[in-house]
């Protein structure tokens, strides 16, 4: 009992750290360019309708019959 | 036919018509079960019309078949557009639609006839248990067979909460479903007493936290920057909102079971880590309002963008009250009464309702190459009654649910209750009925959006492409 005891404390305690660990490293500059790249990813691809031809567009016009 | 350039867009017109038509279902089946508690003659002495056996028809219509569609289509389309490649597989996706279809009509054929393993919302007996884990199978293939071959580094962040939807549904849903058929259409559980109910609730608050949670992040955080034309307000901040959400959402389930035979470190347990979800649920919510600063003005104009925002605002009321519900003290007040309901449906017609219309509204025009829906005027329509809808449902549970609460635990100075049960019915009548009025303003703007959506695509609205073969 008191073995499970002490892996429960770690695992807290391992999982605290973890949790330190991913705000550090998602706060940590370097990540910055790489992150601010990914926020634009719905915008990278074109829009389809609204009249303009895009290459998306065949795939909705032209569906399977 | 098909080339691999372009997208596979057919199975997510497919799963936005459908989510269309089962929200329409979905609710007039909740507005129904509704009128029952008012006029319990409305079950006409059908055995399977009674509320017990239309209740759960209801809870699988909205959160399996209106909420299943739209987290299919637009998880399908979020995830192609930002991975910049097509589906996986055609063949499979296509067998996610009509298999996740033929669950749903089982469902709606196995449930009013009592066939039911009596598990709260997970009710359907083991052949359609096994037909879903098929499907949901399927789903994972194509999903993360698609991240698999993206044409970009980065999976963007909306994929990670699908993924992590898609991921524990699966496993929350093989372990809770295990059971020992005896026919066709019984089985029983293969856990027994305390730890099947820690089980169920288990899956119960994670069906909760990854399928009406993570699953409708993952919408907002596309469609809520796509609305808005502006990226998310903190992509850091939405890396660590994913992993604290999901890390914390995983122990939460004993506060179903407060006052019960679960041991109480258990129940303490699922008090304290719901208390912590607070942080990530407003973390998120932030980064999406937040998204909208410096672009406060398009609230006033675009009715599809106050959709999406607006549940996020309820996403926030709903993920304080349930970490306040948790806390033993107020569960011994809240628990058994209406305002564990009233609470559900600010999160379920609130969140997971709005957020679906918002993105469904995004959608129409893009998957059937129109300018726009066919009236924007009655997207404002539905707009306002879904939330004069919402208001008077939540607003009338809660002061039942706190009356209900306050009766029962009233107690003579002889130690005697003050109330028998009978009366404190009696008394939540009135608010049965404003439920009643809230639950038929919200259909019927399912109904307006129906409608809208039906001319948008028949043509009504001025196209590029020929006709559309509706899906």
């Amino acid at each position: 009992m008191e073995i499970i005891n002490d892996i429960r404390a770690w695992y807290t305690v391992v999982m605290l750290v973890m949790f330190l660990g991913i705000v550090w490293w998602a706060y940590s500059g370097r990540q910055k360019r790489r992150f601010d790249e990914a926020a634009r990813l719905p915008f990278t691809e074109p829009e389809h309708p609204r009249g303009e031809r895009s290459p998306t567009s065949n795939a909705t016009s032209g569906d399977r019959p | 036919m098909d080339t691999t350039e372009t997208y596979n867009y057919r199975v997510v017109r497919q799963f936005a018509i459908m989510t269309v038509v089962w929200g329409v279902v979905g609710l007039l089946v909740g507005v129904i079960i509704a009128a029952q508690l008012l006029w319990p003659q409305l079950n006409f002495d059908i055995p399977w019309l009674t509320y017990s056996r239309l209740r759960p028809l209801h809870t699988n219509a909205v959160i399996f078949a209106f909420g299943g569609s739209a987290l299919f289509a637009t998880s399908y389309y979020v995830v192609q557009r930002t991975c910049q490649t097509r589906l996986f597989s055609d063949g499979l996706a296509a067998f996610t639609f009509w298999g996740w279809n033929l669950v749903i009509v089982l469902a709606a054929i196995t449930l009013p006839l009592g066939i039911t393993t009596s598990k709260e919302y997970a009710e359907l007996e083991w052949p359609i248990d096994i037909l879903i884990t098929l499907v949901w199978v399927a789903y994972a293939v194509v999903f993360f067979g698609t991240i698999l071959k993206r044409k970009v580094k980065h999976i963007y962040v909306a994929n990670w909460f699908y993924g992590a939807f898609i991921l524990t549904v699966a496993v929350l849903h093989v372990v809770n479903s295990a059971a020992l058929p005896v026919t066709l259409t019984k089985s029983y559980s293969v856990y027994a007493g305390a730890i099947d109910a820690m089980v169920q609730w288990w899956y119960g608050h994670n069906a909760v936290g990854f399928f009406l949670t993570a699953g409708f992040l993952g919408m907002m955080y596309y469609f809520v920057p796509k609305q808005a034309e502006r990226p998310i307000y903190s992509y850091r901040l939405s890396v660590v909102h994913f992993w604290a959400l999901i890390s914390t959402y995983m122990w939460a389930g004993p506060h179903h079971l407060h006052y019960t035979a679960l041991p109480d470190w258990a129940q303490s347990l699922g008090m304290v880590f719901s208390l912590i979800l607070l942080a990530p649920s407003w973390g998120g919510m932030i980064n999406g309002i937040m998204t909208l600063s410096g672009a406060w003005h398009k609230l006033r104009t675009d009715p599809i963008l106050r959709f999406l925002i607006v549940s996020l605002s309820f996403y926030g009321m709903s993920t304080f009250e349930g970490p306040m519900m948790s806390i033993k003290t107020v569960n011994s007040l809240s628990h058994y009464t209406d305002w564990t309901i009233g609470h559900v449906h600010s999160g379920a017609l609130g969140w997971v309702g709005l957020v679906s219309m918002g993105s469904i509204y995004f959608l129409i025009p893009r998957l059937f190459n129109r300018e726009g829906m066919y009236s924007t005027r009655l997207v404002e329509l539905h707009f306002w009654t879904a939330t004069i809808g919402i208001v008077l449902y939540i607003a009338a549970m809660w002061i039942a649910g706190v009356m209900q609460g306050l009766m029962w635990r009233a107690v003579n100075e002889d130690g005697t209750l003050t109330y028998s049960f009978v009366e404190s019915l009696e008394a939540t009548y009135p608010y049965y009925a404003v439920r009643l009025a809230g639950g038929v303003l919200y259909l019927f703007g399912m109904l307006v959006m129906a409608y809208n959506v039906f001319k948008t695509i028949s043509g009504a609205t001025p196209a590029r492409a020929p006709a559309t073969q509706a899906a």
